[in-house]
């Protein structure tokens, strides 16, 4: 699914933001990508979803080349990756329901589709009853879960969910995190980057530990002794 | 699927349009008036080249014969002097003719009873299709073997020529002026709108939205200001047209100058303002949206 191979990344100011990060995620995989502030977490989201290409070494996502592909075939990778922001990220004059059917107008999706496939994902996130509200009128974590069924309706291969509970409480974050794995026990490959030690120790799942722009740990069931991330 | 994303994009324009009513209203303000602007000298340069055409068609060449030539040795002359390119037609006029014509002016003829039609040759009225050539045009008809003199008024033949370089300069000037002032103001309207749009267009790129889905609807936003912009100049440039038109045929007595009706111009003038607002729309609004794509 997720292919990274001594991967690279120089910026052109000179900042070296990854320096030979290799890691895989297999199909149906739920991994926690950790580590402190400028340790080159978002540089990897950046690439994932191809708003950056490395420099070098080998990305392949969900059979994409990254290293190798143009720019008229982006928009094909990201259907294929649904990408959760810390910020949420809703237009606040759309409804729930049309913020999410929006994510599936910007793919060609017919009306059709849009009217079976919405109401499933507001469902599948607990939301069903919202589906009219606007998000400025929902608490953070329904504004999150919104952020996951948008994610989710045109059913990627690959969630990245970037500091997914950064703005919730521990109650809602745990909720997003069940969300989450629920959504991978579906058949969806998750990568959750996140700095919240307790929540990733709680859920015992693989944990890739990222500092200074290299891999430092891979393994499951914990933060590995990692203790700032 | 096409047929959706038509009304999809048709249905974003349109909501963008009344979204920024104000900007919007601008935009085909200025585009009515870079239009009015540029028909209007458009109107006045083709009703300059229709008077300077008429007047030119009065500006003749006059080719005097050799006064050894006989009436049919000089109306042989003819058949050179129209194979000289420019040369629009040539009218052979004896010299009794001309003599009757010159006499026939004056009421009183008996001053002319000791002279005869002798005194004067037989001549060619010629007609050119280009003033600007004229000077060539005489040279190559007193080259003539028989053309004994030319006369033509080659000073009034610049003056029209210069007036008509002056209108169309200024005129072509003008309009290309406007086109860019129209799509410049065009294009910040759509900026403006874009810029507002800009965490959705962020939003739509991430969730794999092609540049092509993006730019639809903000180019189907700048074709309908820009064709509303160019009906709304039409209609107003009609009723301009109209009322100086009347204005300038009622002030004079002599009907010394004619205008072309609006009729005859109307369907190219609407073509061109069509034309004109759809340039400016579309390629004001995909240049605005360029900047948001390259992500």
């Amino acid at each position: 699914m997720v292919r990274l191979h001594d991967v690279f990344k120089t910026y052109p100011n000179g900042t070296k933001a990854l320096r030979g990060v290799t890691f895989s995620l297999e199909s149906g995989e739920f991994a926690f990508l950790v580590g402190p502030s400028g340790s080159g977490k978002s540089t990897v989201i950046r690439m994932l979803i191809g708003e950056i290409a490395p420099t070098e070494g080998g990305i392949v996502v969900s059979g994409f080349d990254l290293t190798t592909i143009k720019p008229r075939k982006l928009p094909y990778l990201r259907r294929r990756v649904g990408v959760i922001f810390q910020d949420f990220r809703l237009i606040d004059k759309k409804t729930v329901h049309d913020n999410i059917a929006f994510a599936m107008r910007a793919v060609g999706a017919s009306v059709k589709e849009i009217r079976r496939r919405v109401p499933y994902v507001l469902d599948l996130v607990g939301l069903d009853a919202k589906a009219k509200s606007y998000p400025p009128e929902l608490s953070g974590g329904e504004q999150q879960r919104v952020a996951i069924a948008r994610a989710l309706v045109n059913n990627p291969d690959l969630i990245v969910a970037d500091e997914p509970t950064g703005n919730l409480d521990p109650a809602r974050s745990l909720e997003i995190l069940t969300l989450l794995q629920k959504i991978n026990e579906l058949g969806t490959t998750v990568l959750v980057v996140t700095h919240e030690k307790s929540l990733v120790d709680k859920l015992s799942r693989r944990v890739i530990a990222i500092d200074d722009g290299r891999i430092i740990s891979d393994g499951t069931g914990g933060y590995y002794g990692y203790e700032e991330y | 699927m096409k047929s959706i994303r038509t009304g999809y994009y048709i249905h974003e324009g349109l909501r963008s349009i009344f979204t920024h009513g104000l900007m919007s209203f601008a935009s085909v303000f200025i585009i009515v008036a870079c239009l009015i602007i540029m028909g209007s000298f458009s109107l006045l340069a083709v009703n300059v080249g229709k008077i300077i055409g008429e007047f030119e068609s009065e500006n003749v060449i006059l080719a005097y014969v050799d006064d050894s030539y006989s009436v049919e040795q000089g109306r042989g002359l003819g058949a050179q002097i129209e194979a000289i390119p420019n040369v629009r037609s040539a009218q052979f006029v004896s010299r009794d003719e001309a003599w009757e014509t010159f006499t026939s002016k004056f009421e009183d003829t008996s001053r002319f009873e000791n002279v005869d039609s002798s005194v004067i040759p037989h001549r060619f009225s010629i007609y050119v299709d280009d003033v600007e050539l004229m000077a060539q045009t005489q040279r190559s008809i007193a080259d003539i073997h028989g053309i004994a003199k030319v006369n033509a008024n080659l000073l009034i033949a610049k003056g029209f020529v210069t007036i008509r370089n002056i209108v169309s300069g200024v005129s072509i000037a003008l309009v290309a002026i406007l086109l860019v002032i129209s799509m410049f103001i065009m294009s910040n309207t759509i900026k403006l709108a874009t810029f507002e749009r800009r965490e959705e267009i962020a939003i739509m790129k991430v969730v794999g939205a092609t540049n092509s889905f993006i730019r639809w609807p903000f180019v189907f936003e700048g074709f309908i200001l820009g064709l509303l912009g160019a009906l709304f100049a039409f209609v107003a440039q009609w009723g301009i047209y109209v009322v100086v038109t009347d204005a300038i045929i009622k002030g004079q007595s002599a009907g010394f100058i004619q205008t072309i009706p609006f009729a005859r111009a109307a369907p190219a003038l609407c073509a061109v303002f069509v034309l004109i607002g759809l340039i400016v729309g579309v390629i004001g609004s995909s240049v605005a949206i360029r900047k948001y794509l390259k992500v």
